[in-house]
């Protein structure tokens, strides 16, 4: 019997596409050291410029030189706050840093670690769909501001900030200005010099690359520190042996995700469009979070009051459907996702949320396959469940998208 | 190996699969006693019905809110306990259901298994409408501050009481103010409790 097996979780991690697999084959016998003067060497060091092109290529940087290669998105956006602490601490009238409160937690922790050092910092609050306030960023900046780093797109909720606005008010501050653009890129047009920022993080495993590999984009003339000290690698930005595997098999995954965006933007936009329609006609009481339009194509996070996260997950894994929830029973920890609760939506939704992201191999069946299996594990899970919001809800609007439930915060906010 | 094993063991995946005893709106279970407990806040919400008769727990309905081993850990429970009497279903420990379920990952027993804290309550609530409040309280206690002997069940009715911090919890109980050797035990106590009852 032949299992269906249904992957939605592409913005967890991608699997490699078969054109980079071929590539990186290929690449598993380009042994030497890439620092090597001798001829080997230097046909490693070709082959790694060449990936770098690629990947520079990507985010619309002029040239390669402000790209380094590191281990991925995590140990890019610590190069970057270990960067703003060396200079913080040289210079403590100009030490604040401004970020989001929906960053992923390798931002969020970064940030936290500079906050028990004594920085200033501040997690700008979103709206409810996620969207950072602009007002409380103004208000924030000042000739204290040394760094603003907003993602260009949330990992949970997909939606999309308007880093370009962003970053010309912090420019105005004097600030330095970094996007972690590590679900934004492959997914939606990235430009680092459209949005005029100085440091930019992207991961290659989130487009179809390998694990373990990822850049981070320094403008030319940025403050820059090594976060691994050692040889001279990467102008000493970054030391250590070049992974000749895994930069090449990323300069492969930038150039294609690069040639299909277009394509695989609308395709993922409609897949996603059939996903929420389907789901939303089908189960009463469905809240979607996140931007109505500023959201990532693939991305679609509903929240379903009455059943919990983990709940669903593992009822949907049963069914050979594979993707993630933002409930705190899945994260190990007592707190849902800091995301959610930050765009003002209560606990229980929170608990109740489940992120569906799409990519290359999904297909129209796959969506069909979800809409026909989610609908009666929700009704199972609502109907054994202490709170049944279909008890308390006004019948005739239930197949309507909800936007709030009563009792909900409404965010302290507007934007 | 299948993945889902990985997870959680068979047991708690049937039982996650064909819970038992869940309650039916359609059904007019009519209960002698009530008992809720837990919080949507965080994530696990339970409810025990039961029909007693001389003592007997004779038959037991539940609804729950809350992830796969809450869902399962109170079916279990729920199986388990009818023909008991009241005052041994009173005693169940998280720890017991936890072993009937062939095991549950650490966190999951702390913060899923509130299935006997809900079947108490709802004795609790029996024992009250028979005017016997508060007549099985105090077994099977453990004692978690050997100076001051005070137990899991004095922390735990402190907290119900409204104590939920550690500060709060010291000033209602005076746990841990003598060689302080209970505290990082009672501290763990606490968070537990204030994530069932507040
Ligand atoms: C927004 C965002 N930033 C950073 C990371 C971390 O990237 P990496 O896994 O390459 O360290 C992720 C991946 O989970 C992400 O989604
Ligand atoms: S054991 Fe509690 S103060 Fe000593």
């Amino acid at each position: 019997m032949s299992r269906t097996f249904v992957y939605m979780d592409y913005n967890a991690t991608t699997p490699l596409r078969p054109e980079v697999k071929e590539r990186m084959v290929e690449a598993l016998d380009v042994y030497a050291n890439a620092s090597s003067l001798h001829e080997s060497g230097r046909r490693a060091r070709a082959e790694i410029e060449e990936a770098r092109a690629s990947v520079a290529d990507l985010i619309g940087a002029k040239d390669t030189s402000g790209l380094y290669f590191t281990s991925g998105g995590s140990e890019s956006n610590n190069t970057v706050f270990m960067t703003m602490y060396q200079l913080g601490r040289k210079n403590p009238s100009r030490r604040k840093i401004i970020t989001s409160s929906i960053e992923h937690p390798c931002v969020m922790n970064a940030a936290a670690y500079l906050a028990e050092e004594g920085f200033p910092v501040v997690y700008l609050p979103v709206d409810s769909s996620g969207r950072v306030d602009m007002e409380a960023l103004k208000k924030e900046l000042g000739p204290d501001t040394l760094l603003v780093s907003v993602m260009a797109a949330n990992n949970e909720i997909g939606t999309i900030e308007d880093i370009e606005a962003i970053s010309a008010l912090a420019k105005k501050a004097g600030a330095l200005v970094h996007s972690d653009a590590t679900q934004a890129v492959g997914k939606v047009p990235v430009s680092v010099e459209d949005w005029g920022i100085d440091y930019l993080t992207l991961s290659c495993h989130k487009i179809y690359g390998p694990k373990g590999i990822g850049a981070l984009y320094v403008r030319p003339g940025a403050p820059i520190q090594p976060l691994i000290r050692g040889g001279h690698q990467e102008n000493g930005v970054r030391a250590g042996t070049y992974n000749n595997l895994g930069i090449i098999g990323f300069g492969k995954a930038a150039q294609l995700a690069l040639s299909d965006l277009p394509e695989f933007g609308a395709r993922m936009a409609a897949l996603r469009k059939r996903l929420m329609d389907g789901l939303v006609s089908r189960i009463p009481l469905v809240k979607v979070n996140g931007h109505p339009e500023a959201v990532l194509p693939n991305t679609l996070n509903l929240s379903f009051p009455g059943a919990e996260g983990e709940a669903i997950l593992l009822s949907l894994d049963l069914e050979g459907i594979q993707v993630s929830t933002g409930s705190a029973c899945a994260s190990g920890s007592l707190e849902p996702s800091h995301v959610l609760l930050a765009t003002g939506l209560g606990p229980e939704l929170a608990h109740g949320s489940i992120r569906f992201s799409l990519g290359r191999n999904s297909s129209e069946k796959d969506v069909d396959y979800v809409i026909e299996k989610l609908p009666p594990i929700i009704q199972r899970l609502r109907r054994m469940s202490t709170v049944n919001p279909l008890q308390s809800q006004d019948q005739s609007q239930t197949n309507a998208p909800l936007d709030r439930l009563p009792g909900e915060k409404v965010p302290a906010t507007t934007a | 190996m299948n993945a889902f094993q990985w997870l959680y063991s068979d047991v708690v995946k049937e039982h996650f699969v064909n819970p038992r005893n869940v309650f039916d709106p359609d059904e007019k279970f009519e209960a002698d006693a009530e008992g809720v407990v837990g919080n949507i806040k965080c994530g696990d919400q339970m409810m025990f019905l039961l029909k007693i008769k001389d003592e007997i727990i004779q038959d037991v309905r539940w609804k729950t809110y809350g992830c796969a081993s809450a869902i399962a850990s109170t079916s279990m429970l729920s199986e388990s306990v009818k023909g008991m009497d009241i005052r041994k279903a009173y005693g169940i420990k998280p720890q017991d259901i936890a072993a009937k379920l062939g095991g549950l990952p650490e966190n999951k027993i702390h913060c899923s298994v509130l299935g006997d804290k809900a079947l108490r309550a709802a004795i609790d609530q029996y024992l009250e409408k028979q005017g016997r409040t508060g007549e099985f309280k105090g077994e099977d206690a453990v004692v978690i501050c050997t100076c001051l002997n005070i137990t899991d069940k004095d922390i735990e009715e402190a907290v119900k009481a409204g104590a939920h911090d550690w500060q709060k919890l010291q000033e209602a109980t005076k746990i841990g103010t003598v060689c302080g050797g209970c505290k990082s035990k009672a501290e763990e106590l606490l968070h537990e409790y204030v994530h069932i009852y507040s």
